[in-house]
């Protein structure tokens, strides 16, 4: 079968893609190397949903994160997608840095965030009475709010697969050729055709363009990023998503409150040249604890509960490499580095407006309702029924663990369905619960936690 | 939320420190409630496959999971209720909020007592170097879930078959038998000190088992994304090892799990991790008790079964109004290699106190002298003090100087130049 396109690549951008088009009736094909969603970049961000203030004016990847932002907020509710409304405080912690907020706030003003405001050192600590006194003024930001970062992506391949669309997992694209009216794609789970590909590839978007077009018209220069997560008890100090004044590389280090009621501090930027190596070490860590215990002193002392590291698909250049190639049916998505979250349905519908093609929408199936695991919002734990609490950190319970393993769009591995239940995502990393976790999983992940040991006598 | 009638003692966490309260309270006549979050009371023993447990309590050599069995049963026929399956979530000042099967309920109390243990620290909590596989790291506790949980079968989970293993406290002995009962041959056992932490049978052990022991090795990297591949080790002379393997164990370096005490807004001591107590097990706030290894790092089950003993009987005086008030002791903190000193608030005088000694742990080995000085650097006390980590060091605080109540003293050592 010739699918109308082959999408190359289960991340944010290549899920929001997949239900863009089976939205509109595409016989749609997802083609992902990992055993699940969200097994590259996607998987680590600072999950917040970001209003374009501090975007390139008059980018395309301004345009697409404000319409991706539009786009969630109206899609959210159906889809059960939550949003802690945070706000932003852009924070300058010296003179230097104080001086540069007028221009931030004129870019933020030019980018329609109207709403976005200058702050004075006292109105900042009113908000925000843990920060360090050290602050100088700061910029509020209304519009920015964290999100779940592995929920929404998972709704959108969720949609798309109701739509029709097919998934295909453990495919590494090994070769393609075009006979002038659709792509033949060899992999390694066999051989598939589509009129159109998308390329959304992330941190080897440049090779897979390479592959289908014999060249490319970007390098991805990968970009580590190293996350600290606090406990949960440090989720109280904190209100505000606080951004420091960016440089002109990075948006720089981050503090913020996640969805799941931890903190965060991150990401480093680190740019190094393997694509797929993403680790932690203990001096970049240790040093952005150092970081956020400068900004919120109580910090000091917190446990932590998880660290983490992700590689952004930056390129050659700083903004997105959206690219279509004439006559070819190929179309590179790539460069999306670290505002991919908020603008992947933007994205999505920028490259569906792209290709023309004709919008048959099937008759609407209802969008898939996502298990609530936002901190703020009940979760199944406070219902009864659930059997037992599997993961005590993260309250999570069998009936949970259960619904997962059997959704549409079950988990591939085991980081698939921690991101789908939280499970061993919480202070102990499993000391308590991963021995119920490998039964719970039996015969459900491939190649399993833990095995039954050989009896020794047959 | 149904709310519950209050109990006399709420005694969250159903392992050594947790029953043996609950059977000393429900002895004397209280009506005792034990939660547990696991769908099986008895606490950490409950997973030690291996022997020797019960010498203090039962007078009789006992594996973990006949022990955990026989400090249910000795509370259960003592009067307590112990409700597993039941998690308590938060304390507020109208009870516990109590995750359960059938709903959340609010359980009232006239005293709480945290007995919630402790757990290893994870990977991430060591900030270990390297990549994040999947598979393949793990703690001893959760090994010893596959072996022995409720779930294992009779020959037990396998993660992995051929793992390094991190640490030499006491815990990584049963690491070894563990491993050993799942017919697992680790590759390495390594420590970044210059000796095993643990004294016997972890010195020895590894030796016995041909597992070879390497001192003064730390991990500078982790390789594998869905499975672990292998881990590069740096030794002592600088020189750097890469093993092939496929799990990394990681024993010890236990730490509170003290999460609902911190969420409940009690002090929490930065140096234990673990709630503040005093010489009754008394918290910052009133009416809340905390006992077992929820105030330290690890002690063994006898001692957190004792400890949860003498506790209860402090709260008996307590509820008969026989307590000297709180925060009128002497607050001690620790400075240099003292790890913690328990307790961190000292009443003088105390008799028939949960903690009739001051408890110390090092960072390494010491040999010097103890000393305590008040506010202004007067040295209030001292004695000659030789310790190693982890390991038992307890004091007789009956020298130590009545200070005014409400100060903080501190607690150093003065180390004597190495031979």
């Amino acid at each position: 079968m010739v699918h109308d396109v082959a999408i190359i690549g289960a991340g944010v951008v290549g899920c929001a893609m997949a239900r863009r088009f089976a939205r509109a009736g595409a016989r749609v094909l997802l083609l992902e190397r990992g055993a699940d969603i969200l097994s590259g970049a996607s998987k680590a961000n600072s999950a917040i949903l970001h209003t374009g203030f501090d975007a390139p004016p008059d980018s395309l990847e301004l345009r697409c994160m404000q319409a991706g932002y539009q786009e969630y907020l109206t899609i959210r509710h159906a889809m059960n997608l939550p949003l802690l409304d945070t706000t932003a405080l852009v924070l300058a912690w010296s003179e230097t840095e104080a001086a540069r907020l007028p221009d931030i706030l004129a870019q933020a003003h030019r980018n329609g965030v109207a709403d976005a405001r200058a702050l004075t050192r006292a109105e900042v600590l009113a908000r925000e009475p843990r920060l360090a006194a050290s602050v100088h003024a700061g910029l509020l930001i209304p519009g920015e709010a964290v999100i779940d970062p592995w929920s929404a992506p998972l709704a959108y391949a969720t949609e798309a697969l109701r739509h029709g669309a097919t998934l295909c997992f453990g495919a590494t694209v090994q070769a393609a050729s075009f006979d002038g009216a659709a792509w033949l794609i060899d992999t390694t789970r066999g051989r598939f055709g589509a009129r159109l590909v998308i390329n959304c590839a992330g941190t080897h978007g440049d090779h897979i363009e390479a592959l289908f077009l014999g060249r490319s018209h970007f390098t991805i220069r990968p970009r580590k990023g190293q996350f600290v997560i606090y406990d949960k008890a440090a989720a109280a100090l904190l209100g505000a998503i606080v951004l420091p004044v960016p440089d002109d590389r990075t948006k720089g280090v981050v503090l913020t409150r996640t969805i799941f009621g931890n903190l965060l501090v991150g990401p480093t930027a680190e740019d190094q040249p393997d694509r797929d190596r993403a680790t932690v070490d203990p001096e970049a860590l240790t040093a952005l604890m150092q970081r956020a215990e400068t900004m919120i002193p109580a910090l000091k002392n917190m446990p932590v509960t998880a660290v983490y590291a992700g590689l952004r698909p930056a390129s050659d250049a700083k903004h997105y490499r959206i690219h279509a190639e004439p006559g070819r049916g190929f179309i590179t998505v790539g460069g999306i580095r670290s505002t991919g979250l908020t603008a992947a349905l933007g994205i999505a519908a920028h490259v569906f407006d792209l290709c023309a093609l004709p919008d048959t929408a099937p008759p609407p199936q209802p969008p898939p309702m996502m298990p609530n695991l936002a901190e703020h919002l009940p979760r199944d734990w406070q219902h009864p029924g659930y059997g037992e609490i599997v993961c005590h950190c993260e309250l999570v319970t069998r009936r949970e663990i259960e619904a997962a393993l059997h959704a549409d769009l079950p988990p591939g591995d085991f980081g698939g369905l921690r991101r789908r239940t939280r499970c061993a995502m919480g202070r102990c990393q499993g000391f308590g619960c991963h021995a119920r976790l490998a039964e719970l999983t039996a015969g459900h992940l491939t190649p399993p936690l833990a095995l039954p040991r050989e009896r020794r006598n047959g | 939320m149904d709310s519950l009638p209050p109990v006399d003692l709420l005694i969250i966490g159903a392992g050594p420190a947790g029953l043996g309260a609950a059977a000393t309270a429900a002895a004397a006549g209280l009506s005792v409630v034990v939660l547990d979050r696991a769908t099986v009371a008895g606490g950490m023993p409950r997973l030690c496959g291996h022997s020797p447990f019960g010498m203090r309590e039962f007078h009789r050599i006992m594996g973990g999971r006949a022990y955990a069995a026989r400090l249910v049963a000795t509370a259960e026929r003592a009067g307590a209720r112990i409700l597993a399956n039941h998690s308590a979530v938060q304390i507020t000042a109208a009870g516990v909020h109590v995750a359960t099967p059938d709903g959340v309920r609010c359980m009232a109390y006239r005293r709480l007592l945290l007995a919630t243990g402790l757990r290893e620290a994870s990977r991430a909590a060591r900030l270990l170097p390297g990549e994040r596989p999947m598979r393949g790291i793990l703690t001893t506790g959760a090994l010893q879930g596959l072996a022995y949980g409720p779930g294992a079968g009779s020959g037990g989970l396998v993660p992995f078959q051929r793992p390094v293993v991190l640490g030499s406290e006491l815990v990584a002995a049963s690491a070894l038998l563990t491993l050993r009962h799942l017919g697992i041959r680790p590759l390495a056992l390594i420590e970044a000190g210059a000796h095993p932490v643990a004294r016997w049978p972890v010195g020895l052990l590894p030796r016995l088992m041909g597992v070879p022991c390497h001192l003064n090795t730390r991990i500078i990297d982790i390789h594998g994304r869905d499975q672990v591949q292998a881990v590069a080790l740096r030794h002592a002379n600088g020189s750097v090892q890469r093993i092939d393997c496929d799990g990394l164990l990681l024993t010890g370096a236990f730490t509170p799990d003290s999460s609902l005490a911190r969420m409940a807004g009690l002090r929490i001591d930065p140096a234990s991790q673990g709630p503040e107590i005093d010489s009754f097990g008394r918290c910052s706030q009133p009416g809340i008790y905390a006992a077992g290894n929820v105030l330290r790092g690890v002690e063994t089950a006898g001692w957190a079964w004792a400890e949860g003993q003498r506790t209860a009987r402090a709260i008996l005086r307590d509820l008969a109004g026989d307590l000297p008030p709180a925060d009128t002791g002497l607050r001690i903190a620790t400075t240099g290699p003292l790890r913690l000193c328990l307790p961190q608030n000292v009443i003088p005088g105390a008799r028939h106190a949960a903690h009739p000694q001051l408890q110390l742990r090092v960072t390494r080995h010491v040999h010097g002298r103890l000393v305590l000085r008040d506010a202004t650097g007067a040295e209030l006390w001292s004695r000659r003090l030789t310790g190693w980590p982890e390991r038992r060091i307890l004091i007789a605080p009956a020298r130590i100087p009545t200070l005014p109540s409400g100060e903080t003293a501190i607690l150093s050592i003065t180390e004597q130049a190495t031979r």
